[in-house]
């Protein structure tokens, strides 16, 4: 399992709580994941073409993730945050 | 009992509904809903009234489109919202960066939705906005990227900002994009032809091409369906069908007004009237009213005149600007029009736009009005 770091923005979809967890080889699979247990939470975050969207940001522990096709560690922490957007 | 009236309202940080009294004179307002989320548009269906849908997004957030079945009391998310095919490259592909007009469909072809979005994108739901498709006659036209080029477009991104179906023929539809003007289709939305001649387009080195106008709202006359009413980036125009041109009805407006602005309301039981809010196009175009005083105008003669109708408006030092879904009609007798600022104020008139008065202020960037009988 992986340690998932929801943003406020999403706390919609996971009634609220912060901290969850999801499972698999990629960080595409895990929000995949996610999004079984939060259904349209991964679109919010990804766009149609696998595109992380423009003020999202993902992190594997304190590396930033650009490609959701990466691999990501079993127990490794997702980290997503929603980056400055304007007023 | 009198029919009520409720408004529904989409702005930059979520949506309103005001419901009238039955006499459209004190108006009560309910929400926010999905406060902070971007609503360009939320809709009734009008087949089924307790069948709601909002467009939104927020400034983080993807797109998407909640759903209410009675009447807005519960909502829910649609399980697949409008989005572009997954294409092989990746990083020049298109994906929806919000869905900006929600059509309910034919009346006949019930639970059936139509989906405009940025970038140009024509969506189609079948299942009352739970799942959508998109609509490969248009997105994948072999002309899409010289009718819907990347590159242009409203400071929101280009759009297709509107789909007007035919209420004679469900597969007769028409729509407006702001990079290539409008487009007829004649065989339910599988094949589509410009539908621009005799339209400005100042911007390009051929003024009047077959497509690249900026067509900013069209509108069906709805006691005769082959009226279009057309309110374009460079003027106002009018076409009698099976006619293809255009006439620029806008000419009879005052010089010193102009025919400059986002958005045309037929009246919905005479084809020879309608109502434009004008804005300033001059210059660096300010897109706000007039030498800072608001009014509409109002055609009776299908544009060959107009009157300008500004009772009840500020006289002087006021700016509004009226986006393109944000000025409406209901259906009342006398009619009642209702205009959104992008400051965040309601008006209306209970008198076919004799007199205005102002029913909300405070709201943030009003996005969308659309006036609905309470279910």
């Amino acid at each position: 399992m992986n340690p998932v770091w929801i943003p406020s923005q999403l706390h919609a979809y996971t009634g609220g709580v912060s901290r969850v967890e999801a499972s698999g080889p990629t960080i595409d699979a895990v929000l995949d994941d996610l999004d079984r247990r939060f259904p349209g939470l991964k679109f919010r975050v990804v766009d149609e073409q696998g595109r992380i969207r423009p003020h999202m940001r993902l992190f594997v522990g304190r590396q930033a993730a650009r490609d959701i096709g990466a691999p990501i560690a079993q127990g490794a922490e997702l980290l997503i945050f929603g980056a400055l957007s304007g007023g | 009992m009198s029919q009520t009236t409720q408004l529904l309202v989409g702005t930059r940080k979520g949506a309103w509904v005001y419901r009238d009294d039955g006499a459209r004179k004190a108006w009560r307002a309910e929400g926010p809903l999905f406060l902070g989320q971007i609503v360009s548009h939320y809709v009734q269906d009008p087949r089924n009234p307790r069948i709601q849908l909002i467009a939104a997004k927020t400034g983080h957030l993807g797109p998407t489109i909640f759903r209410s079945l009675d009447a807005g009391a519960t909502w829910t998310e649609a399980s697949r919202p409008p989005a572009f095919p997954k294409a092989s490259d990746p990083q020049t592909a298109r994906a929806v960066d919000h869905t900006f007009w929600l059509q309910p469909g034919h009346a006949d072809e019930a639970g059936v939705w139509w989906a405009g979005a940025s970038p140009p994108g024509l969506f189609v739901s079948d299942d009352n906005g739970a799942t959508w498709e998109s609509v490969a006659g248009f997105n994948d036209h072999p002309m899409y990227g010289k009718w819907a080029p990347s590159d242009s477009g409203t400071p929101d991104g280009p759009l297709l900002n509107q789909i007007v179906i035919d209420p004679r023929d469900a597969a007769h539809m028409y729509l407006a994009t702001s990079t290539g003007g409008v487009f007829e289709s004649g065989d339910r939305a599988k094949t589509w032809v410009p539908l621009n001649k005799g339209v400005e387009a100042n911007f390009m080195p051929d003024p009047y091409p077959e497509y690249g106008q900026d067509a900013h709202f069209i509108a069906l006359a709805p006691t005769n369906p082959d009226r279009i009413w057309q309110q374009n980036h460079c003027g106002i125009y009018r076409l009698d069908r099976p006619g293809e041109m255009w006439e620029r009805i806008g000419k009879a407006m005052p010089s010193e007004i102009g025919d400059v602005g986002f958005t045309i309301t037929p009246h919905p039981r005479d084809a020879d009237t309608a109502w434009v809010f004008p804005m300033d196009g001059t210059d660096v175009w300010p897109r706000t009213s007039p030498g800072g005083r608001p009014a509409v105008y109002r055609t009776t003669d299908a544009g060959a005149s107009w009157r300008r109708q500004d009772r009840g408006f500020p006289l002087e030092q006021g700016w509004f600007t009226v986006k393109r879904q944000a000025f409406c009609a209901d259906e009342a007798d006398p009619l009642g029009l209702y205009l959104g600022t992008t400051g965040g104020e309601m008006w209306m008139s209970d008198d076919e736009g004799e007199a205005w008065r102002p029913i909300a202020a405070h709201l943030p960037e009003i996005y969308s009005v659309v006036a609905a009988p309470t279910p």
